[in-house]
């Protein structure tokens, strides 16, 4: 008898642990997530990006140094091309002013987090209220919204014709100097781009069978956008929206070495430290490796995080 | 009178720098209320885009409707566009072919159904959600209200046929038409769709159309049957008659390509010769001809008639089959 209970005891316990990772109430995105967590690319992203934010964010508390202090600018000779290389006390050596060269890259990582996140959700949502409404409009109304989308589109082609960061200068230079126009710029370059993709999935999602049969059911057009085919446009979006922190990161310090950045110079930026050692390039080369080296990792971090989300979320790429 | 009465239906697609496409060539056949009229033929032969048609869900570009689809004294081929909208989902509805790309992926069963409840019988909030529960209940869907907050890809695809049938009946519509609601589920669960189907028009007294190529299907189900052939009904008759006495050679053809559990073994399968593609053009004469085993010189002098027998047997065909050699009949009372 009881061998009998403890038989059923365990099979309760394995059907509800098996109920458990069926997961009653998971959703696709839930799915979509456990395949990110086996994936290794997706395992260096995270533990990359999240390195990062965490030092973004706290990074004022870890710095050794103000990063504007002065304190060793008597042991620094730019002119005899003599620099203070990594020490005890300085870990990352001291740049031509005699600042501490560790501490501003540790501040410097917020600078470059906020342009990334703020010009990302800027290009974000301006790209996906213009996709939105061409696909919109090109999906389910007539000859007018046919009109709309392509208006729209050929003016998204005419900014992707030109090269983002090249657009990205136009619009720093045409703004003046200031951190927002950073954000503007790289945000304004990456529009075309979350244009284009959300208007093109929600283009294919509208000639699906599940649009037709939810008009079958004579479900009004403007909740058969909204409802249906906007909730599943989304995920290549937000695919792009990581890629693009990579882009956006990289961009803004392309802005910053070409002078058109934030003109503040008690706030330090990656991009702004690489133009400043530019000049001591043969004397001291690690001034511009360590800004270097860390823009080209936080930027591999989210282009493998968001590379990792795009194969967990395409079908066509699941094994 | 009628509920559904469709009078020489056509539906051309027209394509730039192409010839037109005429998928449905003059089809009529009517459905009353709690009748189930069945549209029979092979891939191709228009029954999906009749459908359509019927739902006004066609394209709006490249595609020319003619004829007269009459619903209940109203002209749904002229109607507006909005209020044809109005008229889906609460006067006629449709179920499709496969239950897993017609759920929304996205959102949970529950908000697929309780949107249509809203939209058509304005109801709100927990009255939806209790309505919803009961409509999946009706269909046979055990455990309504955990259900309603799953997701299509949890439901087996029975469950979610059921699902796009509670959503179908949802306003309880007086035409239903079903397009092949049985393709894509295993036999087991046919039978079960198929004797829901036949209770919602036994107990509601809802017309249904039912849009299918497999012959079990409508042997069990349908009191009409219309044979469709190169988008033209090539035989229409009582169930009884059509499975009985098949007329038209595409009609035998199909009947004898069923596969038979007392047929001897090892013997081969009797297809239809042929496929949709060697159709001529009704125009020239029977589009059959080239896949007829009984064609004569007769069949190519022009487009045949439709005939009328004296039983109401009616057959498109210049030389019908009327002594029966062909195999006929499999159980129609089944199921």
């Amino acid at each position: 008898m009881s061998t009998k209970t403890d038989k059923i005891d365990r099979l309760a316990e394995l059907t509800a642990k098996r109920g458990g990772r069926d997961g009653h109430g998971a959703s696709l995105w839930r799915e979509a997530f456990g395949r990110l967590r086996r994936s290794p690319m997706a395992m260096a992203g995270t533990v990359i990006v999240g390195a990062f934010v965490i030092i973004a964010i706290i990074g004022p508390w870890i710095a050794p140094y103000d990063p504007t202090a002065q304190a060793w600018g008597n042991e620094v000779f730019p002119n005899r091309n003599m620099f203070v290389g990594p020490r005890g006390e300085n870990w990352f050596g001291l740049d031509h002013l005699g600042r501490d060269q560790f501490s501003r890259m540790v501040i410097g990582a917020r600078q470059s987090l906020l342009v990334g996140v703020v010009a990302t959700l800027l290009g974000f949502a301006a790209g996906a209220i213009l996709g939105g409404i061409a696909g919109a409009a090109a999906g389910l109304g007539k000859s007018w919204g046919r009109r709309i989308d392509t208006i729209l589109m050929r003016f998204t082609d005419m900014m992707l014709a030109i090269p983002a960061l090249l657009l990205a200068v136009s619009v720093a230079a045409l703004m003046g100097q200031s951190l927002a126009t950073v954000m503007i710029a790289v945000g304004v370059a990456q529009v075309p781009i979350f244009a284009r993709l959300l208007r093109g999935s929600m283009l294919a999602q509208a000639h699906s069978d599940y649009v037709l049969a939810a008009k079958a059911t004579g479900i009004k057009r403007k909740r058969i956008v909204l409802a249906h085919i906007l909730p599943n446009s989304v995920g290549p979006v937000l695919v792009q929206a990581t890629l693009t922190l990579a882009t956006a990161i990289i961009e803004a310090a392309a802005l910053s070495y070409l002078g058109l950045g934030s003109p503040d110079q008690s706030i330090p930026e990656w991009g702004t430290m690489l133009a400043d050692a530019q000049r001591f390039l043969s004397g001291a080369p690690q001034l511009a490796i360590y800004p270097a080296i860390a823009i080209i990792i936080t930027a591999l971090g989210f282009t493998l995080l968001g590379e990792a989300m795009r194969e967990s979320l395409d079908p066509k790429l699941r094994k | 009178m009628p509920l559904l009465k469709v009078d020489d239906l056509s539906v051309t697609f027209t394509q730039r720098g192409k010839a037109d496409v005429r998928a449905v060539d003059g089809v009529s056949f009517s459905v009353s209320e709690g009748e189930v009229v069945g549209l029979v033929g092979e891939s191709g032969c228009g029954k999906s885009v009749t459908s359509l048609a019927l739902m006004g869900l066609l394209a709006d570009r490249g595609v020319k409707v003619g004829g007269s689809v009459n619903f209940d004294g109203i002209e749904l081929l002229n109607l507006h566009k909005n209020a044809m909208r109005d008229m889906r989902g609460q006067e006629l509805a449709m179920i499709f072919q496969d239950p897993l790309s017609s759920l929304n992926p996205v959102v949970p069963i529950g908000v697929q159904v309780t949107e249509i409840l809203q939209r058509h019988r304005k109801m709100r909030g927990e009255a939806a959600r209790k309505e919803a529960a009961d409509l999946l209940d009706r269909v046979g869907i055990p455990d309504p209200t955990r259900r309603l907050k799953e997701y299509p890809h949890q439901l087996s695809g029975g469950m979610r046929q059921r699902a796009l049938i509670a959503m179908a009946v949802a306003c309880a519509p007086r035409l239903l038409i079903a397009d092949e609601p049985t393709t894509a589920l295993d036999v087991t669960i046919q039978a079960q769709i198929l004797e829901l189907l036949k209770e919602l028009v036994d107990t509601q007294g809802t017309a249904l159309l039912m849009i299918t190529h497999d012959l079990g299907v409508v042997a069990g189900l349908c009191d009409e049957i219309n044979v469709l052939y190169g988008g033209r009904v090539v035989e229409s008759a009582a169930r009884r008659n059509l499975f009985a006495a098949p007329t038209h050679p595409y009609s035998v053809g199909l009947l004898g390509s069923i596969p038979r559990l007392d047929a001897p073994r090892g013997e081969p399968l009797k297809p239809v010769r042929g496929s949709v593609n060697d159709n001529i053009a009704w125009s020239d004469g029977c589009a059959f001809a080239p896949r007829c085993d009984y064609y004569t010189m007769e069949c190519l002098q022009g487009p045949p008639e439709l005939v009328e027998s004296y039983t109401g047997h009616k057959y498109r065909c210049v030389n019908p089959i009327t002594e029966h050699t062909a195999p006929a009949v499999i159980d129609t009372e089944a199921s």
